[in-house]
């Protein structure tokens, strides 16, 4: 994968002479769209409605791609899956009221992600804001906590300025969501100011790279460990820190453990990989995780699902912590050598500071046993039913290494997480601090768009589709070469498996005997759909999905008795986890 | 074929606090919340209060009082927040007010620093002398007064306001208002933009 081109800054600008081809802006609504224009936008996902309708028609004149969507959730995560994939921030347009609000649940996703989002929604006109108008809701209060900054335009002469900051704030630093909500009169307002460049606030101030005296201290503890090991993050990914991260475990030879959003940023087929760490990490992960006495942690905010309870995290380790946002730093983990940075440069200048590499033969031996101990391994006997494992491991094998695996939430998240074997940087797309159920559909549109030519599929489960099922239309409309695989087995199964652990069994709302059938489903929204149960009919019904051209979904029926594994119980020690439902007992 | 069950695996010696903080795996250790006083530097513009009190109440500060009004600069309000907190809480109070975009500049003022509140309490006007000589030793003074009741403004100190009006509880107190802490450090240091 390539290292992405960044936004367009204030000197990447179109220059003079195509700047004068472009007719002047005439109105707030084609400013924005300028704005969109200028900052390089390529799609914009979103539904219509009257307090948007004019900035949809300042699009009707732009070489912007717009994506109806079935839903505005959908629009949001399709914006986020997009991000995700290319680096750049995803667009999303709503109306006011109903369609902001929609937009909410995608918009908070990115949040927690820290997923590049701009979403620009309508506003009732700004006399009739205040006064419970027709589809009015206070977008910018509703989203404040959930985005970096939202936008209030109040003018039609500095609206698309609003969206050029917005834009830039989206793509700068930690990167994440922002919103502009526009009122219905500063976008139908006459004005001839053309938006600024994107450029960020002059509030917002990064650091880029870290103090080269505590660099140089964090260098030495590293080399000093015994048991050394690198966390890396999702922000690894995003600061296309992932080949500076190669560079240098494989140059020191540390052992390095993703956290789930970090998936791709590290190849799981290198002998230094021990994959991903956290509640259904890895035992072996998890293991080094528990036992190392230095760790170098990249770009993650140690959230909960990796740490378990902080009180048994790691706790021989002298933690080395870089991250771009200084509030990330001892939040909930604290950090013995805090280092302020981007990823990509602090590993740069941790590369050139290190001493020498750890003497951590016995430690790497260590965490290879620990593979040979703790296999990531299921049953197959052919007479039982299928086991989503085997059908997720058939696929990743035949499917190219840049493959795109997009996700909804719940068992299904963590068997496509566990069992295909990632590669590369921005292959793995799901929904992480939020947990959105549904996240799938939407986020494979927005990812297949971003990345035409690499085949994308997602796995969800019965529950996560059926909550953006309508997505479909729109893949359908799109013809978009997505190969759906519901791993499904009639019920919340994350759910189920904590009723079935914690709750004795009462497993209150989570089995779904009412599921329809998929594969029809699907043929009803015009998609290839496909009905699986059988060991024996995998191979052919993958190939079969993968050679059609356009959107299939595969019905995969998997034995509901089928529980993830390994387990850490929330809040419990990682290095505690259970391997089978017996172990959870002990816990 | 799984591995050692969770009890026979390897596991080290070491622990942390329920704040992430390695401590001797012996003894007990928590953090004692103290009183800071954080001062803001922000951009003058609707929602901005909105953005810092949410920002407090959504990550669960505890939060003592909070002011906030114009400076000699008109694009730029001051607020003053005083939060009780243990230390990690109170530098993760002071990065996430950093982290807001309409947020210029924040500082922790040192315990010295000069804190006034205002109280204006209005109490039952039949003593009108005995209420005055009150005023007066708390260096207040009545400012308004009617035939069955006194205003009386008070400055200082949270702990002399809170001294005085138990003191003016003697003439049956009605009403209360206090502002809040308004802070600023001693000597020349200035919390500025420029800097």
């Amino acid at each position: 994968m390539s290292e992405r081109a960044s936004v367009p800054r204030a000197e990447e600008q179109p220059d003079e002479e195509h700047a004068d081809e472009a007719e002047p802006v005439s109105t707030g609504a084609q400013s924005v769209v300028r704005a969109l224009e200028n900052a390089g936008t390529e799609f914009v996902f979103g539904v219509q409605g009257g307090a948007i309708m004019p900035v949809y028609d300042a699009l009707y004149d732009s070489d912007i791609t717009h994506v109806t969507m079935a839903h505005e959730q959908g629009a949001s995560h399709a914006a986020d899956a997009y991000g995700i994939v290319t680096g750049d921030p995803g667009v999303c347009f709503a109306t006011s009221g109903p369609g902001a609000t929609n937009l909410v649940t995608g918009i908070a996703d990115a949040s927690m992600d820290s997923d590049p989002v701009i979403a620009l929604t309508g506003q009732v006109p700004t006399d009739f804001v205040g006064n419970d108008a027709f589809q009015e809701t206070d977008t910018v209060g509703i989203t404040q906590p959930i985005t970096k900054e939202s936008y209030f335009a109040s003018h039609s002469d500095t609206v698309g300025d609003d969206v050029s900051e917005a834009f830039a704030l989206a793509d700068s630093g930690r990167q994440g969501p922002t919103l502009v909500d526009l009122p219905k009169d500063v976008t139908q307002g006459e004005t001839e100011v053309e938006p600024k460049a994107p450029e960020t606030p002059d509030t917002y101030e990064v650091q880029e790279e870290a103090d080269d005296a505590a660099v140089q201290e964090a260098a030495e503890a590293l080399a000093d460990a015994d048991r050394p090991v690198i966390l890396s993050g999702g922000g690894v990914i995003k600061a296309e820190a992932s080949s500076a991260l190669r560079e240098f475990a494989k140059e020191y030879e540390i052992p390095v453990i993703t956290t789930m959003p970090g998936i791709g940023s590290f190849p799981e087929d290198h002998e230094l990989s021990l994959e991903w760490a956290g509640m259904h990490g890895t035992g072996y992960a998890n293991m080094a995780i528990t036992n190392t006495d230095c760790m170098l942690a990249i770009g993650t905010r140690f959230d909960d699902r990796l740490t378990g309870g902080v009180d048994s995290f790691a706790p021989d380790a002298d933690i080395v912590h870089v991250d771009i946002d200084p509030a990330e730093i001892s939040k909930n983990v604290y950090a013995d050598y805090p280092l302020i940075g981007d990823a990509r440069k602090v590993l740069r200048q941790l590369f050139d500071a290190m001493p020498r590499a750890p003497a951590a033969d016995e430690w790497r031996e260590q965490c290879q046993d620990w593979k040979e101990e703790y296999p990531m391994e299921y049953d197959t006997p052919d007479d039982e039913p299928l086991k989503p494992q085997y059908v997720v491991e058939r696929f990743s094998e035949v499917t190219p290494d840049d493959t795109i695996v997009c996700t909804g939430v719940g068992q299904h998240q963590m068997w496509a997480s566990q069992f295909w074997e990632y590669t590369e940087p921005r292959t793995w797309v799901s929904s992480h601090g939020l947990g959105t159920m549904g996240y799938g559909v939407p986020a494979a549109i927005g990812a297949k768009l971003a990345a035409p030519d690499q085949e994308v599929v997602c796995f969800d489960g019965d529950g996560s589709f059926l909550m953006t099922v309508q997505g479909l239309s729109v893949a359908v409309r799109e013809n978009l070469d997505i190969t759906y695989v519901i791993l499904n087995n009639e019920a919340v199964g994350m759910v189920r498996q904590w009723q079935d652990g914690f709750y004795e069994g009462r497993r209150m709302a989570s089995e779904y005997p009412w599921i329809p059938q998929f594969d029809k489903l699907a043929e009803a929204f015009g998609a290839r759909g496909f009905r699986l149960e059988d060991y024996g009919e995998v191979e052919e019904t993958i190939q079969a999905a993968r050679d059609y051209d356009g959107p299939s979904v595969i019905d995969a029926h998997i034995d509901p008795g089928e529980n993830v594994f390994p387990m850490v119980p929330s809040g419990g020690d990682n290095g505690l986890f259970a391997l089978e439902e017996d172990h959870l007992e002990m816990l | 074929m799984p591995g050692p069950a969770p009890d026979e695996r390897m596991r080290p010696e070491g622990r942390r606090n329920s704040q992430g903080i390695r401590v001797d795996p012996e003894a007990e250790v928590t953090h004692e919340p103290r009183q800071a006083v954080l001062s803001a530097l922000v951009k003058h513009r609707p929602g901005v209060l909105a953005e810092v009190s949410g920002l407090f109440s959504r990550r669960q500060f505890n939060i003592e009082s909070l002011t906030v009004g114009p400076t000699d600069d008109e694009d730029t309000a001051r607020m003053t927040i005083l939060i009780e907190e243990p230390e990690p809480g109170i530098e993760q109070a002071k990065k996430q007010l950093r982290k807001l975009v309409p947020v210029v500049e924040v500082t922790e003022l040192e315990p010295a620093a000069v804190r006034r509140e205002l109280a204006l309490i209005k109490v039952d006007g039949e003593k009108p002398d005995d209420v005055n000589a009150v005023a007066e030793m708390y260096g207040g003074q009545a400012v308004d007064a009617s035939t069955d009741s006194v205003t009386v403004e008070i400055t200082g100190s949270k702990q002399k306001i809170d001294a005085a009006v138990d003191a003016f509880q003697q003439f049956d107190v009605r009403e209360v208002v206090r502002t809040g802490a308004a802070a600023l450090e001693r000597g020349p240091t200035t919390l500025d933009n420029d800097d």
